[in-house]
């Protein structure tokens, strides 16, 4: 069962990269856990390239809680124009506690409903991530501890699906970022520093962008 | 002391019950009834420690399903931790497609709001719960 279910689903990936119309862009998601800046990073590459935003940024987690994708966002690298829809997704967790949000001086009904916005918004963003994506920007900020369960197993869902995957270690505006813990964590793919809120290190992103995805 | 269990049921409302499920339990089961089998247990406080762990797959589904069944009044999620993969698995496309199975990874799940840490280094998962 399991072997043919993905004997069909290779090869309808197959030819549908064959049959692919090369004027469709490809889907990139933007994951990665909770307040890692996934946001900033969209608006900025939006910003950058289309003039307007995606979303709203917050230090509050799970500041994002449904998908936010931005169309037709074309990249030029090197005399090439990229051509790819951004999808910014919410922090991905395994747990929402609406108490949590009560620490940011929100009534408990605006809790409630911001932790049930996150939940379903995280199942949202996996479906998609076994769906609907066909490349993966992965944030982590650097100032933390990138060695989590969520961050291991949601690297082990994009490359189980075989997806072109970017990691980006982000915030190294602060003192207590760390670029080599990051790039230590995940020796199989190519970790990129950058700070998404000051525009850091943004020219490696695009080109690495029109390399990985392009 | 948690009593240790090979198979879920109703805990003493005091004690934590641990639900060791083991790789023959598992096979032949579909995703879904897996991921119903542990969130089943996790619901009712249960901590579950699978043998051999889950396919990436499941992993995401596990996700997802969490996530639609959390609610203010009882359920807050899971805390999961499992070993690395091993070296010799084999989990890209090419290797399922040649058939290869996955090698076991010997994970534990339980409720997020009874497990106050869950850490891991290489060779030791350690989980502190707290009594209700
Ligand atoms: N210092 C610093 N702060 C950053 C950087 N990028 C993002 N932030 C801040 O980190 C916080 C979270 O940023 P968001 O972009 O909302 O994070 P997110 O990953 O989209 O978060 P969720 O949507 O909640 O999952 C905000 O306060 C941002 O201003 C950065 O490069 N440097
Ligand atoms: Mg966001």
């Amino acid at each position: 069962m399991g072997l043919f279910a993905d004997l069909r689903d290779s090869v309808s990936r197959v030819t549908a990269s064959l049959f692919a119309d090369d004027s469709e862009p490809k889907r990139i998601g933007i994951y990665g856990p909770p307040n890692a800046g996934k946001t900033t990073l969209a608006n900025r590459i939006a910003r950058d390239w289309t003039g307007d935003a995606v979303g709203p940024e917050s230090h509050i987690p799970h500041e994002t809680r449904r998908a936010r994708r931005k169309e037709n966002v074309e990249i030029e690298r090197n005399g090439k124009t990229v051509t790819i829809d951004i999808v910014d997704t919410p922090g991905v967790t395994t747990k929402v506690d609406y108490s949590q949000f009560l620490d940011h001086d929100m009534e408990k009904d605006e809790a409630v409903r911001r932790s049930r916005e996150a939940t379903e918004g995280v199942a949202e963003a996996m479906h998609w991530l076994r769906e609907d994506v066909d490349g993966v920007i992965y944030v982590l900020d650097a100032t933390n501890d990138p060695f989590t369960q969520v961050n291991t197993m949601l690297i082990g869902i994009i490359e189980s699906r075989d997806l072109p995957v970017l990691i980006l270690a982000n915030k190294t505006d602060l003192d207590d970022a760390n670029i080599q813990r990051v790039s230590n964590a995940f020796p199989q793919h190519e970790t990129i520093p950058l700070s998404a809120l000051e525009g850091e290190n943004m020219d490696e992103v695009y080109d690495k962008i029109a390399a990985y995805f392009g | 002391m948690p009593e240790t269990t090979s198979s879920s049921g109703d805990g003493p409302q005091d004690g934590v019950q641990v639900d060791l499920i083991s790789t023959e339990r598992m096979n032949g089961k579909t995703s879904m009834e897996k991921i119903r089998l542990i969130l089943d247990s996790v619901r009712e406080g249960d901590i579950v420690v699978l043998e051999s762990g889950l396919t990436p797959d499941e992993e995401s589904k596990l996700i997802e399903v969490t996530m639609s069944e959390i609610n203010p009044d009882g359920f807050s999620g899971i805390e999961i931790e499992s070993f690395p993969q091993s070296e010799t698995s084999n989990t890209t496309l090419l290797g399922r497609l040649m058939g290869a199975q996955e090698t076991s990874k010997l994970t534990v799940i339980g409720p997020a709001n009874q497990i106050q840490s869950l850490h891991k280094d290489e060779t030791l998962i350690s989980a502190l719960i707290s009594r209700q």
